[in-house]
């Protein structure tokens, strides 16, 4: 099986360059909003789409992800919504893959074959449930490679040699390196650490190699793009929306225009990545 | 959903994945897993070492004061008119409940594993006492993490704990109670995995938790089992405990679940009732799904997002439970009730009054459901209820509903 997140991996491989993943807050602030924030990504140059799924319960998460969940479920985000979204985004775009990023407990009562039939129907790739690690793969894991859906782990500094196997048996699309121990949005720690633990899971995997948690400057973008296949940025993204919120969540100028200016800024970065590995 | 058969033994679980049938389980980040899989190692070697049991053992007698004395309430039970009431006195403890005997046992662990340092989540602030005064005991640093509308009306617990050396963090994302205080202790965690154990206070979270926290609060029921024998020359005929996250009610109930003439009564938190949003019943209301670690029974609404419960005792105000308490209901072996918050309140006044006991708000429940049950009960009957805290934290709480001013 192919999906389009295996397509772009191919191609970005063949252009020479890592892939920028840019990941955003489904229905935050509001479904339209985030819609048109969503459309906006791939032409600002984002290569793959993360649709966050909101929880109210977000434990690998800081501040920013939290309070953009809470915005978004009070703006009445569902994850039937979040599906809908996937579905509208299909409409003028076929190709930009899309994967779902959040917790298992909304997937779980939605019912899990009912939401894999439903995300392949609504042009969903790939899944990254943050807290159904490989000792629980009989849940969704499973289930959604036989889907045809990738389901994309994370390794972390944690995952020893001895364990990588064992996260990467069953992973597929690419595989989502934390780069630090923590939770979304903290400081990013020594960029040069980072090729290493790239070095050492690709010793085991074929698999690209995405990297993220911490990365917010086009920067520090492009120094994890000379080693990694793919670059994550998630935090800085939500927080783009944030700004551009009043205290009461009015909008103060457009959240899709400040999200594209960072991801373009950012697409830059990644673009010049291995041009500067190259020098 | 089908009955399922009656397992042979309800003793057995959970089984090497950590489930109690469907309940339970490893729900957390990769980042956590490696230490949870090295915890369990550690576990299975400490439970089998009798160094191990005879260290906690004589912390257990010499700094806890174990065993609980089991007490006859001759007045509430000549008050009531039915069955005989006997309490399990493990608000006696030191630090005033059951939440030393886990954290004495878990601390042990922490010392074995070479960790340096310590967090615990609290809601009442009871397992925020008994963490932070291990804590002083071993001479590790302690963070409590502490829903900041408990901080506020569990002010005593939190000067205890900052008195022992604890730096006690207020949470106040969600309602600010104690889910809120666990996501934000999983939080410290994943970022400080390599020195950090989480002294998780209740038999939830990811195994092996909910299956140590249950073997370390055992002993209430192992001591019970003996003491009975003694007092009674036999089993009692009800046992009724309060559950929150239920760490005090599997440890009596454990001993006793392949006893099939005891039978067995969780009480929940009714709050102010269950028709409408303010109340903590997740097993009479609640569906199973997952958070914090496991599977298991859970307030959340139709799309899967966990709902704040509440409870007029902080230590009962969790939208979770425990993973075996949902087997157990999914099996029948234990009746769970909701009790509410006036039924507690009247509870918690009749035993002060009767016994010259004043216990905290969350045995205060599972009183009120004896209170309900005795007088049905024929009068060459037993009854065993786990007094597994005392009142003196919630005098100001109840002080404030009386319109007694402190």
């Amino acid at each position: 099986m192919t999906t389009r997140i295996d397509r772009r991996m191919a191609d970005l491989k063949a252009e020479g360059r890592p892939a920028l993943v840019t990941y955003f807050m489904g229905g935050d602030p509001d479904y339209d909003t985030s819609l048109s924030i969503m459309k906006a990504l791939p032409k600002a140059g984002s290569d793959i789409i993360e649709l966050g799924m909101p929880f109210s319960d977000p434990m690998a998460d800081g501040p920013a992800i939290q309070a953009a969940g809470l915005r978004a479920l009070k703006a009445g985000q569902t994850l039937k919504k979040t599906l809908q979204m996937a579905s509208d985004f299909r409409k003028d775009d076929d190709a930009t893959p899309i994967v779902l990023m959040g917790y298992y407990n909304p997937i779980y009562i939605y019912g899990v074959e009912k939401f894999l039939a439903d995300a392949k129907a609504s042009g969903i790739d790939g899944l990254i449930v943050v807290d159904l690690p490989p000792e629980m793969d009989g849940e969704l894991c499973i289930p959604a490679l036989k889907a045809g859906i990738n389901f994309i782990r994370l390794a972390t500094p944690t995952t020893d040699d001895k364990r990588l196997p064992k996260v990467l048996e069953n992973t597929s699309g690419f595989v989502y390196y934390v780069s630090m121990l923590g939770i979304t949005g903290s400081a990013l720690p020594d960029t040069s650490k980072v090729a290493g633990a790239v070095a050492r899971i690709k010793g085991h995997t074929d698999l690209p190699i995405c990297v993220g948690f911490g990365v917010k400057t086009a920067e520090q973008a492009r120094a994890i793009g000379a080693s990694a296949d793919g670059v994550v940025v998630g935090t800085a993204i939500v927080n783009a929306v944030a700004n551009v919120l009043g205290p009461k969540g009015e909008k103060t100028a457009d959240p899709a225009e400040a999200v594209a200016t960072l991801v373009s800024g950012l697409a830059q970065g990644v673009r010049s990545a291995r041009l500067a590995q190259a020098v | 959903m089908n009955s399922p058969v009656a397992p042979n033994s309800f003793r057995t679980g959970p089984d090497t994945e950590g489930m109690f049938g469907i309940f339970g389980g490893r729900f957390v980040a990769e980042t956590l897993m490696p230490l949870i899989l090295d915890l369990e190692e550690h576990w299975k070697v400490a439970r089998t070492d009798p160094a191990f049991k005879a260290e906690l053992d004589h912390l257990n007698t010499h700094y806890t004061g174990r065993p609980s004395p089991l007490y006859f309430a001759e007045r509430l039970t000549e008050h009531l008119g039915g069955a005989k009431i006997y309490f399990k006195r493990d608000e006696l403890n030191h630090t005033g409940s059951h939440k030393i005997n886990n954290c004495l046992g878990q601390i042990l662990l922490a010392r074995r594993m070479g960790k340096t340092r310590i967090i615990a989540e609290t809601g009442a602030g009871q397992h925020g006492v008994a963490t932070a005064t291990v804590c002083a005991r071993f001479g590790l640093p302690c963070v409590v993490y502490m829903g900041a509308t408990d901080v506020e009306r569990q002010a005593p617990n939190v000067f205890r704990m900052k008195l022992l050396g604890a730096e006690v963090i207020p949470v106040s994302s969600g309602h600010g109670t104690l889910k809120d205080a666990m996501n934000e202790a999983l939080r410290d965690w994943v970022t400080n995995v390599e020195d950090t154990y989480y002294l998780i206070g209740t038999a939830a979270g990811p195994h092996p938790y909910p299956e140590l926290v249950r073997e370390f609060q055992s002993v209430i029921g192992k001591e019970l089992r003996d003491q009975m024998m003694a007092a009674e020359g036999r089993l009692p005929d009800l046992l009724v405990a309060a559950v929150g996250g239920g760490s005090n009610a599997i440890g009596l109930f454990h001993p006793f679940l392949d006893d099939a003439s005891v039978k067995i009564v969780g009480v929940e938190a009714g709050g102010k009732g269950l028709d409408g949003e303010e109340h903590c019943a997740s097993l009479t209301a609640g569906a199973p799904g997952v958070l914090h670690g496991n599977r298991t029974y859970l307030l959340q609404n139709e799309d899967g997002q966990i709902k704040d419960g509440h409870s007029i005792s902080a230590g009962l105000d969790y939208p979770g439970i425990g993973p075996e308490h949902s087997w157990l209901k999914e099996t029948n072996r234990v009746e769970y009730v909701p009790i509410m918050d006036d039924e507690a309140l009247e509870a918690f006044q009749l035993l002060t009054r009767l016994e010259g006991i004043i216990p905290a708000l969350e045995p205060a429940h599972a009183l009120a459901e004896v209170v309900k049950r005795a007088p049905k009960m024929g009068q060459d009957q037993i009854i065993v209820m786990n007094l597994c805290g005392r009142g003196d934290k919630d005098i100001f709480t109840v002080g404030k509903i009386l319109g007694m001013g402190l």
